[in-house]
């Protein structure tokens, strides 16, 4: 951490934070040989607008080559695809379709320097592939392969003239990073909205907090819990006695699958609290492979009131609450 | 007194305020520590601050009671020390950074007070180790002899 | 900030209206010590509802207040902690342990009524 003296905020210019990678095209600096092209390579080119800045003749001669070798160029793609063993959770006809959809898109882009239709697309391609299992690396793997191949083909063009390729290479490179950029990132931001939906959805479905009858809540547990789930019961379930005046809660967790020392832990300090806001907390549903773990790992057990079943754990409730509690032969004979 | 203070401070890089330049800082609030009252206006402020970026209510209430332990400590152990609050940003992320200076006697053991139940002085030693607890990042600095520096950060969720 | 403290049949209720500094907490403790030995209260009620933040110093001072209490004679509850605050006092594993606790201040009174008739029941059975 640097020092500022009594200096404020304020003053600093921006430049002086960190500086953060921007999305743009990256510069190529590895595969110029000649001399005479080192200072164009080196040209800053991190605005976007650099594309534009590409001498329209090359970039003719380039978008023509890759329309005129289309057929070719995309199936070599598809072939590499299929032999990386990347999206493997599609069939080769789709891998098919969506490479050509890819490469038109791709070549559009490349002539226009517009990235809108690609973003588009891109969004699109995730939203169908992320529920059959896509993973961000075999995205990623797919749009450099892309890159690779319309490269090879540029060199094999261009390779009687090494000043044209170079020239052309230039042109290509910060657009193809780019494109690669835009799918890869479009990709990521799909995924990351998708599991924000699913967390949510989740979260509500899985932390209801019932009243049964006046100042008895309960809370059945199911699934695994996680820091942040326990967080969020807890957090429910205490907002949750403050408005329905609960006395008695009883948490059930037949539905827990596994208990670590942590969800254990979390476990406490909801009863903890619970009792700092003048309720009790009647646990229920203990199976015999957790009451060991939470004895094993030292779990203070003092502090829980736990009782066999959920029906166990309402009567005791209304026990504590001065109901009185029939039982339940008599009940049922009753009804 | 005052002149001391700045003296002795101005000769150690602890006794500085220091900006954080990881994040881009668009608020600012220093409070001066020296009574049990500078406390409560430490953990007012701080609420204040982090309900504009829209904290959840119990996020709000953790970070100020972070707050008063780290604003505690400074008047339990150095008499005297500074609260600097921070509105941050980073990477479309806002939270709010808790920066707790004084030059007090400093911690020998910082390990030790971190693991908890640990106190040099009349307390339930739960200070440090439980604002580390409460919040999403904790950082210390401390010189034996020089003083004790402690930035915590809470993002919104 | 002084904390009214009001005496309400054998209780004692002292009702926090705002944030507390250090001293006020101590003169709070103060106050009801000596009040519920020269008034002779059964129990004390201390209404946190207003409080927003509960740190480790508050809460040692509230437990330090149920103890002394009950050295004096008498029970003490304390209520209207809020969700939040009861959230963030066990991620400092402040607890409280051993002072009864209750929702609002008719929770903290029903809690004394009941604890002062079993009292009065366990005096009965030893022949008082």
């Amino acid at each position: 951490m640097r020092v500022a003296v009594g200096c404020p905020i304020a003053a600093y210019p921006d430049g002086q934070y960190d500086h953060w990678p921007t999305t743009g095209p990256t510069l190529r600096t590895s595969e110029s040989v000649e001399e005479g092209y080192m200072e164009h390579n080196t040209r800053t080119m991190t605005e976007s607008q650099s594309e534009m800045q590409m001498p329209s003749e090359l970039l003719r001669q380039l978008v023509a080559h890759l329309r005129q070798n289309r057929t070719q160029l995309r199936e070599e793609w598809a072939r590499r695809i299929t032999e990386a063993r990347l999206l493997t959770a599609m069939t080769k006809e789709e891998i098919f379709a969506e490479a050509t959809s890819v490469y038109d898109n791709y070549v559009e882009a490349l002539e226009t320097g517009t990235f809108e239709a690609l973003q588009a697309y891109a969004r699109g391609l995730s939203e169908r592939i992320i529920p059959r299992g896509v993973e961000t690396d075999e995205v990623i793997g797919i749009v450099l392969l892309l890159r690779d191949v319309l490269a090879r083909s540029l060199f094999a063009k261009y390779q009687h003239d090494f000043a044209l390729l170079n020239r052309i290479l230039d042109a290509y490179e910060p657009a193809a990073n780019r494109i690669a950029n835009t799918v890869a990132v479009g990709f990521v931001q799909e995924r990351e909205r998708v599991i924000r939906e699913q967390q949510e959805a989740i979260r509500v479905l899985s932390t209801p907090v019932l009243q049964v009858r006046e100042r008895l809540l309960i809370l059945p547990i199911i699934g695994v819990i996680d820091p942040q789930r326990a967080r969020q019961l807890t957090e429910q379930l205490l907002r949750g006695i403050r408005t329905n005046r609960a006395k008695v809660v009883v948490i059930d967790i037949t539905g827990v699958p596994v208990m670590d020392a942590t969800v254990a832990n979390h476990l406490v300090q909801t009863v903890e609290a619970t009792r700092l806001l003048g309720a009790t907390v009647i646990i229920t549903g203990l199976s015999p492979e957790i009451a060991q773990t939470l004895v094993t790992i030292g779990v203070d057990l003092g502090k829980m009131n736990t009782v066999g079943d959920l029906q166990g754990g309402i009567e005791e409730a209304e026990r504590l609450l001065g109901y009185k509690v029939v039982p339940l032969g008599e009940a049922n004979d009753r009804a | 007194m005052d002149a001391e203070y700045n003296q002795i401070g101005a000769s150690t890089e602890l006794a500085q305020p220091s900006s954080d330049r990881r994040y881009r800082v668009f608020e600012e609030a220093r409070i001066t520590i020296e009574t049990d009252t500078d406390i409560v206006v430490a953990r007012q402020r701080g609420r204040e601050l982090a309900t504009r970026l829209g904290f959840s209510s119990s996020d709000l209430t953790l970070t100020a009671t972070a707050i008063s332990e780290l604003a505690r400590n400074i008047v339990q152990y150095a008499k005297r020390g500074e609260v600097t609050l921070r509105l941050i940003e980073r990477n479309g992320r806002e939270g709010i950074a808790v920066e707790a200076r004084d030059q007090g006697p400093g911690i020998a053991d910082i390990r030790r007070v971190l693991e908890g139940g640990y106190s040099t002085s009349r307390s339930l030693g739960l200070g440090l180790s439980g604002v580390k607890r409460l919040m999403d990042e904790f950082e210390i600095e401390s010189k034996v002899g020089q003083g004790t520096k402690v930035v915590a950060r809470k993002w919104r969720k | 900030m002084e904390v009214p403290i009001l005496k309400q049949g054998p209780y004692l209720i002292a009702s926090i209206q705002s944030a507390l500094s250090d001293a006020d907490l101590v003169e709070l403790r103060d106050g009801l010590v000596e009040k519920v030995g020269r008034l002779r209260s059964k129990g004390v009620i201390v209404d946190v509802t207003a409080l927003d933040v509960m740190d480790s110093f508050a809460t040692r001072t509230l437990r330090d207040i149920a103890f002394m209490i009950r050295l004096r004679g008498a029970e003490t509850v304390i209520v209207g902690i809020q969700p939040d605050v009861a959230f963030t006092m066990v991620q400092l594993g402040l607890t409280l342990e051993g002072v009864p606790t209750a929702l609002d201040l008719e929770g903290g009174i029903a809690y004394l009524n009941k604890k002062s008739a079993a009292s009065g029941r366990e005096a009965k059975a030893r022949g008082r």
